[in-house]
């Protein structure tokens, strides 16, 4: 096993981490960034989430977003039935000129989850063959001793936070936190987000059954956007509490 | 010990590469939409020969039952004798008024036999009914029933040559788009006709729309009255994606 650290370069005394974790780092942020903004850019089009396959402006929401002049714009022309023997069943024409900027905003997209995709390939098996996983993000399984848990629980919250080393070792919750962002949350999202791609599901089927459709695919993207949005807004809390400067330059260019 | 005979793993690795090159080698499209320089459709062209290269050929798509059925909106243009002032209009709303019994649509270009379809002779053809999920880039999807010729059948009618690569589509409402030979041999690609068990309203795209269930809702398009055939690729130009900002691939 390659060592992952670089032991203390500076005069400072400062750790940094490893290259190649500090260039996938910023590599993924900035896709990440750029996925974050366009993601909201596509929801502003069709600020409605539904369960199931199908889901439409003529049925009901799970939940409506007030995120664009689109939100229950209204603009349908009077409904006809379109299918004979269920007048539930509906057509209407839409005469309001809505808020859609997906012909950038669905190619940006895409184009920043190839950044995703391939960087974030490499990270993990670069993170596998060096060990980096196994030493530094999963927890050990001694350590999730209830009592241990608990305690790392009460020091966050009342920010006891350490001053950090300026790379590993990490904290009990620290590891946790990115063991689910790395292993559960990203593979998540990008599997959610294949799954409302049809030729993909087309050649793939069994990604509708286990979303439970292409609508149930998109609201979990979503609420995986939100979970991966309040870890980004914890980890930079977490980034100043524990020495901003330091953590800055452990992430860059050391010294 | 001897390695020779082992499978050594510099071994199992050449070899892994060898046969990923192969693949992409076969598969790899070879004629690609233009991208005018601009980075966000050379992502388009990377997702569309990453999916010619990676995704099956001719996967078909999940088809539903009649019950699962849904309201459908019908959005962009909803009837192009109303909204196009221009010769097509006219010849839109002429059509319309007769019931379309003399709306033609022309099939030429790369092929040995043009020759103009009506609406009797598609039906003449045999009729594929399938029951699918119309996905829009804007977000929403609904559930219809579909009824209509498979575009396969009409084009071995006028004889593909062997040059062809392209099936490019002409509309009312004065849009032009295009699919490659794969789609348009795909078995659920069909010139639709009906739709719930009705003839095609017009808001939905009368008397014939595509139905292209691979990729995104705007690629089925509607009000057809020409198809070319083509050798090499044509974005539309003024009329097509590619020039208004959008991306002419949308499996994703």
């Amino acid at each position: 096993m390659t060592a992952v650290l670089e032991q203390p370069i500076s005069s400072t005394g400062v750790e940094r981490h490893a290259r190649w974790v500090r260039i996938s780092h910023w590599v993924l942020t900035l896709s990440l960034l750029t996925l974050a903004f366009t993601g909201f850019v596509i929801l502003m089009a069709h600020p409605r989430l539904y369960w199931g396959e199908a889901g439409n402006d003529l049925t009901p929401a799970l939940l409506e977003l007030p995120i664009s002049r689109n939100y229950k714009h209204g603009g349908w022309e009077k409904p006809t039935p379109i299918v004979s023997g269920s007048p539930e069943l509906i057509s209407a024409n839409r005469t309001y000129d809505i808020f859609n900027q997906n012909g950038w905003g669905r190619s940006l997209h895409f184009l920043a989850a190839w950044w995703l995709v391939l960087p974030g390939a490499v990270y993990l098996l670069i993170g596998v063959g060096r060990g980096h996983f196994r030493a530094h993000i999963w927890p050990r399984v001694g350590e999730l001793a209830p009592a241990l848990v608990w305690r790392d629980v009460l020091d966050h919250m009342r920010f006891r936070i350490p001053m950090a080393s300026g790379g590993p070792q990490y904290g009990l919750l620290q590891k946790c936190t990115y063991s689910l962002v790395v292993f559960v949350l990203a593979p998540l999202m990008i599997v959610s987000g294949l799954t409302m791609a049809p030729a993909v599901t087309a050649a793939f089927p069994f990604l509708l059954g286990l979303f439970g459709g292409y609508q149930s695919a998109r609201t979990i993207h979503f609420f995986t956007f939100v979970g991966l949005l309040l870890f980004v807004t914890v980890h930079l809390v977490m980034v100043i509490k524990s020495g901003f400067r330091r953590q800055i330059r452990a992430i860059t260019v050391g010294e | 010990m001897k390695t020779t005979g082992l499978i050594t793993r510099r071994r199992a690795i050449i070899t892994g590469f060898a046969a990923a090159g192969g693949l992409i080698l076969t598969r790899f499209p070879k004629n690609l939409p233009p991208a005018y320089g601009n980075l966000l459709r050379m992502g388009d062209t990377l997702t569309y020969a990453a999916h010619r290269t990676l995704l099956p050929g001719q996967s078909l798509v999940k088809e539903f039952s009649p019950k699962d059925i849904t309201s459908f909106p019908a959005t962009g243009t909803t009837n192009p004798g109303v909204s196009e002032k221009s010769a097509l209009g006219d010849a839109y709303r002429k059509a319309q008024s007769g019931s379309f019994a003399d709306w033609r649509l022309m099939v030429e270009g790369r092929v040995a036999r043009p020759r103009a379809f009506s609406l009797a002779d598609l039906k003449q053809l045999p009729a594929r009914t399938q029951i699918t999920r119309h996905t829009c880039e804007e977000g929403w999807t609904a559930i219809g029933q579909w009824t209509g010729a498979p575009l396969s059948l009409v084009l071995d009618a006028v004889g593909l040559l062997p040059d062809a690569r392209f099936v490019v589509f002409h509309s009312y409402d004065d849009w032009v788009d295009s699919i490659d030979l794969l789609d348009a041999l795909h078995p659920q690609t069909i010139l639709a006709y009906g739709m719930n068990g009705r003839d095609l309203p017009v808001p939905h795209g009368a008397p014939v729309r595509l139905r292209v269930e691979r990729q995104l809702g705007y690629k089925s398009m509607k009000y057809l009255h020409r198809i070319v055939v083509t050798n090499e690729f044509d974005d539309g130009g003024k009329k097509g994606n590619i020039q208004n900002g959008w991306a002419w691939y949308t499996g994703i």
